[in-house]
């Protein structure tokens, strides 16, 4: 392990990166300088992802934009009182102290905005954000024509300076990631209270007001250091990103932001280690690409509510319904028949029955052969088993206790119950039926259908 | 200062900036999107450095054409990660234009590390430096910018004047314009474009996160002042030009008060922007956060006086034949309002001739008689009308009528009398004084 604080981020492209390089990386024993910058970035998720949970169901994932943006006029503020005072302004704490005080009145100013005026959130956050961001500029410019300040080191807000951190900005990092989890455990039923519903808790005499302020300040805080290590726009999708990629996976707060906070750490851990095996990938920037590609990945394999599990839910339940639109529409069609006739049906009626496709009902029809539930004659025409027989009864019995149902106690006009009886009789349990017999005992075993097939 | 043509380009430049933006900042405003002026700011990066990497060049097509596919393309991946991920909007507009803005910088990075398409550029804006980069327009030597501005100014006119309805009827209610056949899908990417077209061609002024400014600011200060998209549209244009103007006044003549040299014209307009729309917020005629304020004390300090009134003519009526006096203790004790508000409610009494002082007494003089009066009979005649008409329980009668008195009038009072045929005596017995008229 290379001990020296000048060694450069990126190994040099013309020696190249071996396996021992990168397993040295990934396990925080590269040379010093790197391993802060991981470990940093790494810790540095940790806060945001906590933090990020909390903001995101409560619709609030774009605060940080705006606190972000809104940091800027304190920190050349108070560069610009240090120097004025005679110094060089190069005291990182007042720098943070004026970060977060603008931040906070820019957070302060949306609330405002909202409360007393017709204009919506996002106009809100856009005015704050432009605003303050376009006051800090001219300050900037104000900033830097100072005697005897050095005002290089304002600029590495905006656009962060990773490969430049060193053990006093990795010891504050720490310091704000450890307050950020200890105060999210101690308040996590108040905070969770207040995602979900606050007018219930502000009724239940919480101090609502109070515990907003401690999350905006916890975010405030975050950000601002992060701000340092990693820049503006990448510290705004470290608080986005990770919860939103963790909503996928869960549907309880708990786990969703112990995800987060892996999620934070994991992006910010991967994406380090790689600007530093890599040369010329800016750390940011991959740190957030990182972190984006978790989320890819999140959308569509999510266990909760990723697209995939979602569409196979979907799908799944196309099916049943098909299944079961089949065998009451073979049940309907040979119901009446006078005895001793064919209860062989045409495909072609079959279709028409519903407005399905000729390939789902081939779906459909497939499927119920193949569990022996109708059969089909030399012409193709199809035709219950016995057991298929009995399945449609009790599944046709169900649709019209419902729809008599709807009609007798929710008073709804015939012609309207099958598309309502449709849609509710997938999901009717056995529970509900036998309730519904009961409400309707006098009825014979599969009634008449109350309105015309 | 001494004024150069520089400067009137400067401001000049400002000005169409400022009026592209403000027209597509209106619908951004109406339609609760101007964070996606934001997002495509930021996204658009990406887009230039693959203009830049695939022409080789700077010229300003290929930039515009790079941006408006970016544009395009945030607008679209933010809309499907809302809908297929079930991603609240704004959370997906934020991962959507951060990962954008990522990749742009690693592109810049790789692609174009030595011209000025750096990232410092597209954050802060040169329009202190646009007047020096002329070309040839027309036989006369204008600054690019004025030519590149002018032209989406226009393009902006343009397609906002022909689909004008469309625009409007998309932007408040997209759902009755998809039943009259206006394809809202389409209008929202047209939106989305012009506003990356914009963007991008305002970003070597003032830079993308004042683009923001200029999009939004002025369409929301715009929104407070009228009602009508048509009069918004012409006044964000107008607080748009101020702004320019002012901000780059303001940037040349403040900080020198200070020992500074000048800053940055763009950092100011966005300052000057804010500036008009605090005023606006704060001092709107209608809805201004003050004048409401103001309305309110008013209001509360005569629903005070009134009570004061009513207090001691109550008083009155109860000690009669003797004559009602009280204490300031008591007024406190009865209406609950802080010591200096009523103090201040009796001073201006007295001032108004409706109550005399006699040694720390206070009673109802003639004027103040009559007044409270007519109040008390309001109140009694609400008392008997909501008892004969709602059918309340008797003890619900006092606190509406309480707040009924403060608003009914002259005319009001009469008719009430009427409704309630006129009775001598309220439901709690109590007797409804005459009207001073009768």
């Amino acid at each position: 392990m290379i001990m020296s604080t000048h060694a450069p981020i990126s190994l040099l492209a013309a020696s190249a990166v071996t396996l021992r390089d990168v397993l040295e990386v990934f396990t925080f024993q590269y040379d010093y300088n790197t391993t802060i910058v991981v470990l940093a970035t790494a810790i540095l998720g940790i806060g945001t992802g906590t933090i990020g949970s909390f903001l995101l169901l409560r619709k609030r994932a774009l605060i940080g934009d705006a606190l972000s943006h809104a940091t800027l006029p304190g920190v050349c503020l108070a560069f610009m009182i240090m120097v004025a005072l005679g110094g060089t302004g190069k005291s990182l704490p007042l720098l943070l102290l004026g970060a977060a005080i603008t931040g906070l009145l820019g957070v302060g100013a949306v609330a405002f905005i909202r409360k007393h005026t017709r204009l919506h959130d996002d106009a809100a956050l856009g005015i704050v954000l432009s605003v303050f961001f376009g006051l800090g500029v001219a300050l900037l410019k104000l900033a830097t024509q100072m005697k005897g300040g050095d005002s290089a080191g304002i600029e590495s807000f905006i656009y962060g300076k990773p490969a430049a951190m060193l053990a006093s900005d990795l010891r504050l990092i720490i310091a704000i990631t450890t307050l950020t989890l200890f105060l999210s455990i101690i308040l996590f039923k108040e905070f969770t209270l207040l995602c979900f519903d606050d007018d219930y808790a502000s009724s239940q005499g919480w101090p609502t007001g109070l515990l907003d302020g401690i999350m905006l300040l916890l975010v405030t805080l975050v950000t601002v250091v992060g701000l340092q290590a990693v820049g503006l726009i990448l510290v705004i999708a470290l608080l986005i990103t990770p919860p939103a990629a963790a909503r996928f996976w869960t549907d309880h707060l708990r786990t969703m932001t112990i995800l987060s906070a892996i999620i934070g750490m994991i992006s910010g851990w991967l994406g380090a280690s790689l600007s530093a095996l890599i040369e010329g990938l800016p750390a940011g920037a991959i740190i957030v690409v990182t972190a984006a590609a978790i989320f890819i990945l999140s959308m569509f394999f999510g266990t909760k509510r990723g697209i995939l599990v979602r569409s196979l839910e979907h799908w799944r339940h196309n099916r049943s319904m098909d299944h079961q639109h089949l065998l009451r529409a073979l049940y309907e069609l040979t119901e009446h028949l006078p005895a001793g006739s064919s209860t062989h049906v045409k495909r072609s009626d079959l279709l028409n029955m519903r407005s399905w496709s000729d390939w789902r009902l081939g779906r459909a029809l497939r499927r119920a052969q193949r569990d022996e539930l109708i059969t089909h004659d030399a012409r193709s025409y199809w035709a219950f088993t016995e057991a298929g027989h009995i399945d449609a009864m009790r599944m046709v019995r169900n649709h019209r206790l419902w729809e008599m149902y709807l009609i007798t106690h929710a008073a709804i006009a015939p012609s309207h119950v099958d598309r309502d009886a449709d849609m509710i009789e997938h999901v009717l349990g056995p529970v509900m039926v036998a309730q519904l017999e009961k409400l309707l005992a006098d009825k014979p075993t599969v009634p008449d259908s109350p309105h015309l097939i | 200062m001494t004024w150069t043509l520089d400067d009137t380009w400067i401001i000049l430049i400002g000005a169409l900036c400022a009026g592209s933006c403000a027209l597509l900042g209106c619908f951004l405003v109406l339609r609760r999107m101007s964070m996606m002026g934001d997002a495509i700011s930021h996204a658009v990066l990406p887009g230039l450095a693959a203009a830049f990497w695939i022409t080789g060049s700077r010229s300003s097509l290929a930039m515009f054409i790079g941006a408006a596919v970016v544009g395009v393309l945030t607008a679209v991946f933010t809309q499907w990660i809302h809908t297929l991920g079930k991603v609240d909007r704004g959370a997906s507009m934020g991962v959507v234009f951060t990962t954008l803005f990522a990749i742009g910088l690693i592109m810049i990075d790789h692609v174009a590390h030595d011209t000025d398409l750096d990232a410092n550029c597209v954050l802060y804006g040169m329009i202190d430096l646009a007047p020096l980069d002329q070309v040839n327009f027309m036989g006369m030597w204008v600054p690019r910018a004025v030519v590149i501005l002018s032209s989406v100014l226009i393009v902006n006119v343009l397609v906002i004047a022909a689909l004008y309805k469309e625009f409007k009827i998309t932007s408040f209610d997209p759902a009755l314009a998809t039943t009259q056949g206006i394809s809202a899908t389409f209008m929202h990417y047209l939106l989305m474009v012009l506003v990356a077209i914009t963007t991008v061609a305002s970003f070597e002024v003032i830079g993308s996160i004042l683009v923001i400014a200029m999009l939004i600011v002025p369409a929301a200060t715009a929104f407070l002042m009228t009602q009508r998209l048509g009069s918004m549209l012409i006044v964000s244009v107008i607080i748009g030009i101020i702004s320019a103007g002012m901000g780059h006044v303001t940037a040349m003549t403040v900080p020198p008060l200070f020992g500074f040299e000048d800053t940055t014209t763009a950092g100011m307009m966005a300052g000057v922007a804010g500036l008009i729309f605090f005023g606006v917020m704060m001092l709107g005629p209608q809805r201004g956060v003050l004048v409401r304020l103001a309305q309110q004390r008013q209001l509360s300090h005569r629903i005070l006086r009134e009570d004061v009134l009513g207090l001691l003519y109550r008083v009155e009526e109860q000690a009669a034949p003797a004559p009602g006096q009280m204490k300031l203790e008591q007024f406190h004790e009865v209406l609950q309002s802080g010591e200096r508000l009523l103090r201040g409610a009796v001073r201006r009494l007295i001032r108004e001739g409706k109550v005399q002082e006699d040694d720390g007494l206070y009673a109802l003089a003639e004027r103040g008689r009559a007044e409270a009066r007519d109040m008390i009979r309001g109140h009694r005649l609400w008392e008997s009308y909501l008892d004969q008409n709602l059918a309340l329980p008797i003890d619900h009668l006092h606190a509406p009528a309480e707040h009924l008195e403060h608003i009914t009038d002259a005319a009001m009072l009469a008719r009430l009398a009427d409704e309630t045929a006129n009775p001598q005596v309220d439901p709690q017995g109590k007797v409804v004084p005459a009207s001073e008229s009768s």
